[in-house]
């Protein structure tokens, strides 16, 4: 058990591409801390950095107080868990769960005791004997979490473990997952494009972009609290809905979002401190596809008026997608699976204002 | 901040020796990697390499491999007749051969991939048996059945009522002789990479051109073939090398007779530089294969680097 | 309207059925064309066995059809099982072709797992030279070559075959391998450096076995070339203690005029024997490994 810390980590491959630009990253013992970020931002890297799979350019890396820059990854007792599962194809399940034991000339009953404890947990103990290819999907991911475990390492790396699932078995090996980790407690690193995955694994979210850390935060912070236009646009499914807008005056030493010249919507009054120097610049209101709800007659203050023309209408069961374009930018507006929507009519919305985001336009700075 | 500029300074001093000590590391990996290596940079050096240039330097030697004669031997050679025999015989059985083979291969490749894949195995299997016996002994066989007084292939003309054939003893039979062997031997290979690269091609485009109105000519000229240009290509090119530098067929059944016609560059390279002794007009012969083979060569490379593109992209 | 689906359905079972019948035809037609080729490949190796059944005698009175054995005989397999000269070539055969297996096979491997996960500086261009070196034919150098086996001493000697036969099998051979290697996906190694392994040991505990049908395919083909191998034995070796099967078969059974085609054929027949086992068990692994570059994967 150990802390991780990256101290200004940068990757620079051949050719002068940049994939880390140097992140500092602090992970307590026993935390479970979540990579996320769209291809290419660097989170891979990040973690085979971690793991030594990869060199430093610059910067360091401390796994439980020590420096392991140049420490090979047999050394640095971790575990990684792949993509592909990557188990040796030749080996049964045990002799896959017993190889790094056995390259650590562990005691033959201790490697059995570890392994059988390792498959009870993973509950894969009917499998051991079987090939890899002899065993289902998730089930080799199991095996796969099961040689980490049975190394009891310091730290476990997660590089996308359930990307090469069905969705069903992708949920349920989540919760799996998160089940081994509050069962044996290890400082795990997860990697992941799934923001999904990031908001119910993590204790605390580390959104990257273009080789630089965006936000550090719970999921709930990260959430509710983003501090940048991409992390908002990032975590949440469907994504924000951004336009661009003005703050205006309203009447009475209010502000109001002025996105065109039919649409406006008055800005609460406690945020008009907040965004008063913004008065008249170029901005973008963002609000989450769940704070557009259809109009009722007692709506609460705060709740403004927005009237749109429906685009498409896409009936999920628990609830209704409607899709509308303002100015060609598509918005989306999570409703009641009751709601009357149709297709080329107008529909009455109210936005939870009190839930809305203002940011920069230039720098995507949420402003707060 | 003075202790963490003291921190700073003391893990910069830390820093500067594990830079070293991760220069070592990565040394020992590549030296590694290197000395993995080394046996096979040595036998190239040793067994192809050395002996490739010292062939450059025995055939600038006279006879007795006591004087320096330029490019003497290479002229020579080219003035003489029957070398000349060597250059359109060589030709001739390559370029006669390799086609022979690709065409007889594609049609097999195709007969097979039509048949069950169940049963293909069997049908590869029989196919096969030409190219898997050593074609130096196989080609004793031939020389059996094309043998003057007892040609098995007579007495099958003979029941029909037609006369012997000298199949070995005249000049362009003998030539003939020599190239269906060859086709007889190298046809299977082709067979297998055509059947291969069939197999590749996904189903799916034959359906789609189906749907799309393709005969079954349309669907050969348009899908197969594009799909196929490739191995087709490589695997000409590369027989087309070792076709060139046949050396069994010839030696066996006729060692170069009758009146030289049938010699190729190898067979005549042994019968001048081991047979007769003139080991550097033997070398200079042999060289003379070499810019066709270093064409084919560049070639091959050439459409394999696309292929690794290909099969990456 | 009704008629016209009547119509309709009926046109269609018609082309369902005429579809259907041109597939039979089709398969018939491949198989009844693959039959005469089979037929016409088959012609040697028939004959072959037919003659190495004949007696001497029979074979020069010429009575009636050489296709068949009238009366059919065992004395040339018997003759040659017992003779001592045809057991040295079996057995050179044998030892050179197994020495240059092993060679071949630790050469190669080594270089294969180097080019392909390791790489230092030039081994890029290496890889490129491995390809070249395999297309470079026997019968370039052999002249250059017989001088400095020559130089070594090593002429009418068969152990010069041990050193010459790897340089026909290894470029091949390590091709083969690296894009065996090449197909194993990154995180395995990966997971064996973290797992603990050094390289030597991810070389021998994972790729070898991981890579087994191409280290089979890569076997074969170096069995293959050691085995079948014709020009050097024929160039560098003359007394009869020292030859291989190849040229022992031609300089021994022929003696001048004196053809013992009999012989010659059995022989040929029990020459031929082991790459014929080889291949019948481990033909999947081969054409496998020559053709894996003519499909994707």
């Amino acid at each position: 058990m150990a802390e991780v810390s990256c101290r200004k980590v940068v990757k620079e491959y051949d050719g002068g591409v940049q994939a880390v630009k140097g992140i500092d990253l602090d992970i307590a013992d026993h935390e479970f801390v979540v990579l996320v970020g769209p291809s290419g931002c660097g989170k891979s890297t990040t973690l085979r950095m971690i793991a030594g799979l990869e060199e430093i350019t610059s910067g360091e890396i401390w796994i439980g107080g020590d420096v392991v820059n140049d420490v090979p990854p047999r050394d640095r007792d971790i575990a990684m868990v792949f993509q592909n599962y990557a188990l040796y194809p030749h080996m049964s399940v045990f002799d896959n769960m017993a190889f790094g034991l056995k390259l650590r000339k562990f005691p033959k009953e201790e490697i059995k005791r570890r392994v059988d404890e390792a498959a009870r947990i993973l509950d894969i103990g009917m499998l051991l004997e079987r090939k890899p290819r002899a065993v289902s999907g998730g089930q080799r991911q199991r095996v796969a979490m099961g040689r980490a475990i049975v190394r009891n390492p310091k730290v476990f790396l997660f590089d996308e473990p359930l990307s090469n699932l069905d969705a069903k078995l992708r949920v349920q090996m989540r919760t799996e997952i998160k089940k081994v980790h509050q069962t044996v407690k290890t400082t795990t690193v997860y990697v992941t494009h799934d923001q999904i995955e990031a908001m119910t694994l993590a204790d605390r979210v580390v959104v990257m972009n273009h080789g630089i850390i965006e936000q550090v935060g719970s999921p709930a912070e990260v959430y509710h609290h983003p501090t940048s236009r991409f992390v908002a646009g990032f975590i949440g499914s469907p994504a924000m809905n951004f336009l661009p807008c003005h703050i205006e005056e309203a009447g009475g030493g209010g502000l109001s979002v002025r996105v065109n010249s039919a649409i406006q919507v008055a800005i609460p009054a406690e945020r008009t401190a907040r965004y008063m120097p913004f008065k008249g610049k170029e901005m973008v209101f963002g609000i989450r596809p769940e704070h557009l709800t259809q109009r009722k007659e007692e709506d609460r203050p705060g709740f403004e008026p927005l009237d749109l023309l429906v685009d498409v209408v896409e009936p999920m069961g628990m609830e209704t997608m409607v899709h509308f374009f303002v100015d060609g930018a598509p918005i989306c507006a999570r409703l009641d699976p009751a709601t009357n929507a149709e297709p080329e009519k107008m529909l009455g919305l109210t936005a939870d204002m009190n839930q809305m985001h203002i940011m920069e336009k230039d720098t995507g700075k949420v402003i707060y | 901040m003075a202790e963490s500029s003291s921190i700073s300074v003391g893990s910069a001093a830390a820093g500067a020796t594990r830079t070293s000590s991760m220069k070592r590391f990565a040394q020992r990996r590549s030296t590694t990697a290197f000395l993995l290596c080394l046996p096979l940079i040595l036998l190239v050096a040793v067994f192809v390499i050395y002996p490739a240039f010292y062939a450059i330097y025995l055939s600038m030697l006279n006879k007795k491999m006591t004087a320096f004669v330029g490019l003497g031997n290479f002229a020579f050679l080219l003035k003489r007749h029957t070398f000349q025999l060597v250059i359109f015989q060589s030709c001739l059985f390559a370029i006669t051969a390799v086609v022979m083979k690709a065409l007889l291969g594609f049609i097999l490749a195709h007969l097979m991939h039509n048949i069950p894949s169940g049963n293909q195995k069997i049908w590869r299997g029989l196919l096969l048996v030409p190219w898997v016996i050593p074609l130096a002994l196989s080609t004793l066989t031939w020389w059996w059945m094309f043998d003057p007084s007892y040609s098995a292939f007579n007495w099958v003309l003979n029941q029909f009522g037609l006369a012997n054939v000298p199949w070995l003893g005249v000049g362009w039979i003998a030539r003939l002789c020599t190239i269906t062997v060859n086709i007889w031997f190298g046809t299977p290979f082709f067979m297998i990479m055509y059947l291969a690269a069939l197999k590749s091609v996904p189903e799916q485009l034959y359906e789609a051109a189906s749907i799309d109105g393709a005969t079954a000519r349309q669907k050969l000229v348009h899908v197969t073939l594009p799909m196929m240009r490739n191995i087709i290509s490589i695997t000409i090119l590369f027989s087309l090398i070792t076709t060139f530098a046949d050396f069994d067929i010839v030696r066996i059944l006729t060692s170069g007779g009758p009146q030289d016609m049938t010699h190729v560059f190898a067979t005549y390279a042994f019968q001048v530089g081991i047979q007769s002794g003139d080991i550097p007009l033997g070398a200079s012969d042999s060289l003379f294969m070499f810019p066709i083979l270093a064409c084919a060569a560049f070639f091959v490379l050439r459409g394999v680097t696309q292929r690794t593109k290909e099969i990456a992209a | 309207m009704s008629t016209t689906t009547l119509d309709a359905r009926a046109s269609a079972k018609r082309r369902k059925t005429s579809l259907h019948s041109q597939r039979l035809w089709a398969l018939w037609g491949s198989y009844a064309a693959l039959a005469v080729f089979v037929v016409i490949f088959l012609v040697p190796p028939f004959y072959t066995v037919v003659t190495s059944l004949k007696s001497s005698a029979e074979i020069s009175a010429q009575v009636g059809s050489p296709w068949m054995v009238n009366h059919p005989t065992l004395d040339n397999f018997w003759y040659l099982i017992t003779y001592p000269n045809f057991q040295t070539y079996y057995l050179n055969s044998a030892m050179i072709t197994a020495v240059t297996v092993v060679v071949s096979m630790t050469i190669s491997v080594m270089a294969a797992f180097s080019l392909s996960r390791m790489g230092f500086w030039g081994s890029q261009t290496l890889s490129t030279g491995v390809f070249l070196t395999y297309l470079v034919p026997p019968s370039l150098l052999f002249i250059p070559l017989f001088q400095i086996v020559g130089m070594m001493g090593l002429i009418n000697n068969l152990w010069c075959l041990a050193l010459l036969y790897p340089t026909l099998a290894v470029p091949f051979c390590t091709w083969i391998m690296i894009g065996y290697f090449s197909s194993i996906p990154r995180e395995l190694d990966e997971a064996a450096l973290i797992d603990g392994a050094s390289y030597i040991q991810i070389l021998l505990k994972i790729f070898i076995p991981v890579a087994m049908p191409g280290i089979i395919a890569a076997t074969i083909f170096a069995f293959t070339v050691a085995w079948g191998a014709f020009l050097y034995p024929l160039a560098y070796l003359y007394t009869s203690s020292q030859m291989v099967l190849t040229v022992g078969i031609i300089s021994d059974l022929i003696r001048g005029d004196v053809f013992q085609w009999g012989k010659i054929m059995a022989a040929c027949l029990l020459a031929s024997l082991p790459p014929i086992v080889i291949y019948a068990f481990l033909m999947d692994y081969y054409v496998a490994g020559l053709t894996a570059g003519a499909t994707k994967g």
